[in-house]
């Protein structure tokens, strides 16, 4: 493994680890799905018609804040002692550092992504199940790129007082066109469309994905220098 | 080795540091004495490439603090009044991760060596978070070992310390010093200062008031010299 990759696994083991043993992030995302799913159906009714129509914003709804959540946390725990510093002070690429927060908190993202798809399937009672191969792709697409450009933000907004109110401000209106992208590439993979409408918005995801993830490689060092 | 030349650093329209010039050769040890909020930290934050100077510049083995702090990371190693530890990782999972970090593979009997040099070879197992204060330190100093660095910037190290703890750190700036590193240490005790310090320097308001060289000096006569030096800048 280069010592780039190593690095990068290095963060990324290291994050999933802390995150592991506090569990405060699960538990509050955990508690949160719930109650979105219980408001959601309250909401909407057992009409399953109506159900399938909104799953699409529902889940990325549950994503976002869980994104928005994860990445503050990511940041959150290397304010503890400081612990950013000694980030910036090792002698790593700092590209290798972010790629591993980025995959780091794109994991857990994901974790929370199938867990929270399963329970809806099992909550609402709604055959989704052939579409769930599909629904990981676009999810994993969609995390990507939301985490890359919401792990440049984190470290951006990490030292500020208002770091809460900021991440979102500043990055739900980058991560628009991924987040469009992605809610329709829901919509087609729920309704079990073919390949053929669906690529257009794959460009649109996937281009984005490409522009972020660079642009994050390139300009984090500035970021956690700055 | 460490070579600081006019360094000034600007917080707003607050001076933290006024034009520090100094020079720790290798084999030597400066210690820094000063009152709170003298400049002492911001120094030490300078020296590591934390923060840039407003103005003025420095070298460590050679290497600009602002164009080479890559060069600057790979030959110093830090403990400040943070540990940068993870509460949830055990000390020698930080210490693996400092390691993976520095771009070395984790060797497990090294991590375990250097932390039974802190006297912690029963508790690397154990979450950061369990540890004490002082234990947290001997993590933090165990790791700047494990770095093998050339210099050391510690910024009050002995804080937390008990009398065991604080004499194997002695040792080891003793050591370090054997071995041809250079080191700046940062404390507010007289006893500490002139037990490791080949050269002594008093920061008040940003400069560098009075310097001594060890030598025969006494702690007393340090006392005298810190006071005047601090009551006169007050």
């Amino acid at each position: 493994m280069s010592p780039f990759l190593r690095t990068a696994w290095a963060v990324f083991r290291k994050d999933i680890a802390v995150e592991r043993r506090a569990k405060e992030g699960a538990n509050a995302l955990g508690f949160f799905a719930l109650l979105l799913l219980f408001l959601f159906y309250f909401a909407l009714g057992p009409d399953g018609d109506r159900i399938r129509a909104a799953l699409p914003g529902l889940f990325w709804l549950a994503f976002i804040l869980a994104g928005v959540l994860g990445l503050g946390r990511a940041f959150a725990l290397e304010q503890e002692n400081d612990c950013l510093d000694g980030l910036i002070l090792a002698p790593a690429d700092k590209g290798a550092i972010y790629l591993g927060k980025l995959a780091g908190t794109t994991a857990l993202m994901l974790g929370m992504e199938v867990a929270f798809i399963t329970a809806t399937g099992i909550f609402y009672n709604l055959d989704i199940w052939a579409a769930v191969p599909r629904l990981l792709l676009v999810a994993l697409a969609g995390t990507v790129g939301f985490a890359a450009v919401g792990t440049l933000f984190a470290a951006m907004t990490a030292h500020l007082r208002a770091r809460e109110v900021l991440l979102p401000v500043l990055l739900l209106p980058l991560a628009v066109p991924v987040l469009l992208a992605a809610v329709k590439l829901t919509d087609l993979a729920l309704a079990g469309e073919g390949w053929g409408p669906a690529w257009p918005w794959w460009q649109l995801l996937l281009g984005f994905d490409v522009v972020f993830l660079v642009a994050g490689l390139l300009t984090f060092e500035f970021v956690l220098e700055a | 080795m460490i070579e600081a030349i006019g360094l000034v650093k600007l917080y707003g329209m607050h001076a933290a540091l006024r034009g520090v010039t100094l020079e720790v050769p290798a084999g030597q040890v400066l210690t820094i004495l000063g009152h709170n909020g003298s400049g002492k930290t911001t120094l030490v934050r300078l020296l590591a490439t934390l923060v840039r100077p407003t103005a003025g510049h420095g070298r460590i083995a050679g290497h600009d603090l602002v164009d080479g702090r890559d060069e600057v990371r790979r030959l110093v190693a830090v403990v400040g009044h943070s540990t940068h530890l993870y509460d949830d990782l055990t000390a020698r999972e930080n210490l693996a991760f400092a390691e993976a970090l520095a771009g070395r593979r984790a060797d497990a009997a090294r991590i375990d060596a250097a932390l039974a040099r802190v006297g912690l070879d029963g508790q690397a197992g154990i979450r950061v978070c369990a540890l004490s204060s002082g234990l947290r330190r001997r993590v933090a100093l165990a790791r700047a070992m494990l770095r093998e660095p050339r210099v050391l910037l510690l910024d009050e190290a002995f804080s937390g310390l008990d009398p065991e703890g604080t004499k194997r750190l002695e040792d080891y700036l003793h050591a370090f010093k054997a071995g041809g590193g250079a080191a700046v240490v940062v404390t507010h005790s007289l006893g500490r200062a002139l037990a490791v310090a080949d050269r002594v320097a008093i920061l008040a308001a940003g400069r560098i008031a009075a310097e001594a060289t060890r030598g025969s000096l006494t702690e007393e006569a340090l006392q005298r010299l810190y006071l005047g030096t601090t009551d006169a800048t007050a």
